[in-house]
């Protein structure tokens, strides 16, 4: 072991660190196309002041540290591109406290969204969180720090927009305690009526500090859920049928997919509306609310819904699906990427063409998906492709795809979501030259030594 | 290798660590190392990176093969449509180190043991019916069915208690049966597990020549892992019988009151080994006969069925031990799992989960208050 594999050694345990080729291998790859770069170190901390010190070792001896979760954003946020120490943050998911009355739970940094859901269902089945549809293992708190998105984000906004408080270690290795429980033991806000300090983090992809502990608001969670599909072949009326539907209050959550196969699905435009009840009555009456908002499209002929086969139902009512992880697979290639720029919803007919074109010019089966950001406030559209792992050639052409995708929404107003580092580069490039100097001055304050997640919003090389 | 043309498929989305509802991580390897090299995508990535030259066959590497259980959760909840083939590729994996010749030392040992005395505890054949001595099991001569017992039953001090409980109580029940004794060989389920396809095959002809030679038409089995290679892998080498576990034949016989028993006035939790359950679908047969005990409280623990989380003993870890040992252990987190539901006794129905759970119970100082029993040993303690 070299001095520093004994340092952290000294830290975690012997056991829960690694500098073996094989957790290198690893490590330094994501299952989306970001090329690899190896890490020196893998750790899996247990506590925070395990993972205090590991920042005050680092910052002392000038060592990259990224902070993992499941790694899933397939955009390379958690490859190690600069070296260092990678810090896989999933040993420290303990669900610390849930405030039934207040609605909100404290977890720990590497707390799944899988197992806050299991401790939600058994132990408090009125509450819910706004799950994504990553894999269940994703965490929660890489899913804020991304800003990304779940059922309830028609209803309430962003992940992170849910959220209420967070504990930090700064890159000096300090704790430090973000919102409402800076000052109170309680959890309630992630900032207001103080300056809300949840900025200096989240996006930042671990660049400005670890989230060690998380405040996560929770939702009233309804006894019974089901799904309508809305189905249409105009995507030029998809934004205003959005528009109508977000006006009814009614939508728990709205996907829009349009996708080749299977071949009935080819050319339509599947707005996906999940809504919930405590009763019949109630489920009944926002069915109801739902059918009559799109009532002209009905009579003018330009969509309806279909009737969604029973096998059908529980694939999409599944949180999280699992059916998006499958498409990994559809082509016999286990590899699949999207970018998802958050996007106007008028501008959903150009993105709709847009996938299209890609994936006739570079010959990738596709899927397009947008999520309802708010009452139509955004949408985050998925450019999503399937690619062949085995087949390097196919996955060149699937990241030229992306590429053109990313010219695309940049073009067209929207703003990358968990973006690549070529797309960092291409966003600051574009960016009001205040604002990056607001954000280098930032970065600069808070990580004066370069080392957290460097090679991320580095927005000084620009 | 075999399914080489698989590994590049899975993209480590993770289902496979999990529990169906996701309440916790339940693969034992992952569970015990927290490395996501220790998971089922984790195994894939390196196979892959292994086949493509990218990386060695280190000690490393060896122990990530090696430290899979088998336990088959990953295949339970894998999403994707190749989930069934999950074991089979680790195990072909394996195969690839064994011909190598580079593999962890208990390996080799323990192969090495089957290879030259039929058994891993390096003992005279002539031992292997001693158990039954002053029990009313009778060698096999044209009984209804063949008892086979395996290694762990016929030479370890724990497991041949229950051996003799099950025989017993079989014979008790009225059935007819016999057992091979020292014409007994080793099942190979294990030595498949571990990667010695060859040794395997040659096991396998050798109990299908032998149970054809004596007729046997029907085989009750002691234990889940021979359960598993009579059913699932000897018809493909030709060995074709009816086979049973001990539980799904003592489950009917005391449904109609052939066993009697008194009121027991017991809390039992029962733990699910996967080559009876996950891989073999039989998660009633053993508590139908537990829920017969009057008095019997079956408390369930969080994790059961076809979630059960395993014991860590299977896929060769019982007599190699890569994953035991620490206070993280499969089985030592299995015990405090079971010690949450109030039980005061692990109700195990494989040799292997016996051994590893009483073993995990006295490393947790659990003695006083959680005691480990067989089925049927807990059915003998109930008799009328």
């Amino acid at each position: 072991m070299t001095d520093i594999a004994q340092s952290l050694a000294g830290i975690v345990g012997e056991a829960y660190v690694s500098n073996h080729p094989e957790e290198a291998y690893f490590y330094a790859r994501d299952p989306g196309l970001m090329p690899p770069h190896a890490p020196d170190y893998v750790v899996v901390p247990e506590s925070v002041e395990e993972i205090q010190e590991i920042v005050r070792l680092a910052n002392r001896e000038k060592i990259p540290v990224v902070p993992m979760g499941a790694g899933l954003a397939l955009t390379g946020l958690v490859i190690p591109l600069k070296g260092g120490i990678v810090i896989d943050m999933k040993r420290m998911n303990r669900i610390l406290k849930v405030n039934e009355g207040g609605r909100h739970a404290i977890v720990e940094g590497g707390t799944s969204q899988g197992l806050l859901k299991a401790y939600l269902e058994k132990h408090h089945p009125r509450l819910r969180h706004s799950i994504p549809d990553s894999p269940a293992t994703a965490t929660i708190a890489a899913n804020v720090m991304i800003h990304g998105q779940g059922r309830l984000t028609q209803q309430y906004g962003f992940n992170s927009d849910m959220i209420s408080g967070l504990e930090v270690v700064l890159a000096t290795g300090e704790v430090c305690p973000i919102g409402s429980c800076a000052i109170s033991s309680d959890w309630f806000s992630k900032g207001a009526p103080l300056p809300d300090l949840t900025g200096l983090f989240l996006g930042w992809f671990g660049a400005t500090g670890i989230i060690t502990k998380i405040g996560v608001k929770l939702y009233p969670k309804k006894r019974m859920r089901d799904v309508e599909i809305f189905i249409t072949d105009r995507e030029d009326l998809v934004p205003e049928m959005v528009y109508e539907l977000t006006h009814t209050e009614m939508v728990e959550d709205i996907n829009i997919f349009a996708q080749p196969k299977p071949m009935i699905f080819k050319d339509n435009h599947h707005i996906t509306l999940f809504f919930t009840g405590d009763t019949d009555e109630e489920l009944e009456f926002k069915r109801k609310m739902i059918w009559h908002a799109l009532d002209r499209f009905i009579k003018s002929k330009d969509g309806g819904f279909m009737g969604v086969p029973p096998v059908m139902k529980p694939t999409l009512l599944d949180m999280p699906q699992r059916s998006v992880s499958r498409f990994a697979d559809v082509k016999k290639g286990g590899g699949f990427e999207y970018s998802g720029p958050i996007i106007m919803v008028d501008k959903y007919p150009a993105c709709a063409h847009k996938i299209l074109e890609l994936a006739e010019k570079y010959d990738l089966g596709y899927s397009g998906m947008a999520r309802i950001i708010g009452r139509s406030h955004a949408m985050m559209f998925g450019f999503a492709f399937t690619f062949n792992r085995a087949d390097p050639e196919m996955m060149e052409r699937t990241r030229q795809a992306l590429h053109e995708v990313s010219l695309f929404a940049l073009e067209a107003g929207g703003v990358f979501w968990k973006a690549t580092v070529d797309e960092q580069k291409m966003a600051v490039e574009k960016m009001d030259p205040a604002t990056l100097g607001l954000m280098n001055m930032i970065r600069i304050q808070m990580d004066p030594n370069g080392i957290m997640n460097p090679g991320n919003w580095e927005v000084t090389e620009v | 290798m075999k399914y080489a043309d698989i590994v590049h498929r899975c993209f480590r989305c993770g289902y496979c660590k999990f529990t169906s509802d996701y309440s916790d991580f339940n693969c034992p390897a992952y569970r015990k190392f927290r490395f996501e090299t220790y998971s089922p995508g984790g195994r894939m990535w390196l196979i892959r990176g292994w086949l493509n030259g990218e990386l060695k066959n280190s000690a490393r590497f060896q122990e990530i093969l090696f430290s899979c259980a088998t336990c088959a959760n990953c295949v339970e909840h894998c999403v994707f449509t190749f989930s069934e083939d999950l074991v089979n590729i680790f195990i072909a994996a394996r195969e690839e180190l064994v011909a190598e010749g580079l593999i962890p030392p208990p390996v080799r040992d323990y192969l090495k043991n089957i290879h030259v005395n039929g058994n891993p505890y390096k003992t005279p054949a002539a031992d292997r019916g001693k158990w039954a001595g002053d029990t009313p099991v009778e060698p096999y001569r044209d009984q209804d069915y063949l008892f086979y017992v395996g290694c762990v039953g016929s030479y370890d001090e724990r497991a041949v208690k229950i051996s003799r409980a099950v025989g017993t109580l079989l014979v008790k029940a009225g059935l007819s049966i016999g057992i091979l004794g020292e014409k007994e060989t080793c099942d190979g389920n294990e030595v498949r597990a571990l990667g010695e396809s060859g040794l395997f095959e040659h096991l396998a002809a050798q109990n299908i020549r032998s149970f054809r030679d004596l007729g046997v038409k029907k085989v009750i089995t002691l234990d889940p892992h021979a359960f598993n290679a009579f059913k699932n892998d000897y018809p493909g080498l030709g060995g074709e019988f009816e086979v049973y576990h001990y539980t799904q034949v003592l489950a009917p016989l005391i449904q109609a009151g052939k066993v009697p028993l008194k009121e027991c006035n017991i809390k039992a939790t029962y733990h699910d080994p996967c080559y009876l359950g996950r891989h073999n679908g039989e998660y009633l047969a053993p508590r139908s006969i537990l829920e017969a005990i009057s008095g019997l409280e079956l408390l369930e623990m969080e994790r059961s069925g076809e979630n059960a989380f395993c014991c860590g003993g299977g896929g060769g870890n019982f007599f190699t031990d890569i994953l035991g040992g620490g206070k993280e252990s499969p089985a030592r987190l299995r015990v405090r799992e079971a010690l949450d539901t109030g039980a005061d006794i692990i109700a195990v129905a494989c040799l292997q989960c016996a051994k590893m759970l009483e073993d995990a119970v006295k490393s947790e100082e659990l003695e006083d208050r959680l005691k480990v029993m067989d089925v049927a040993e807990i059915v003998s303690a109930c008799l009328l």
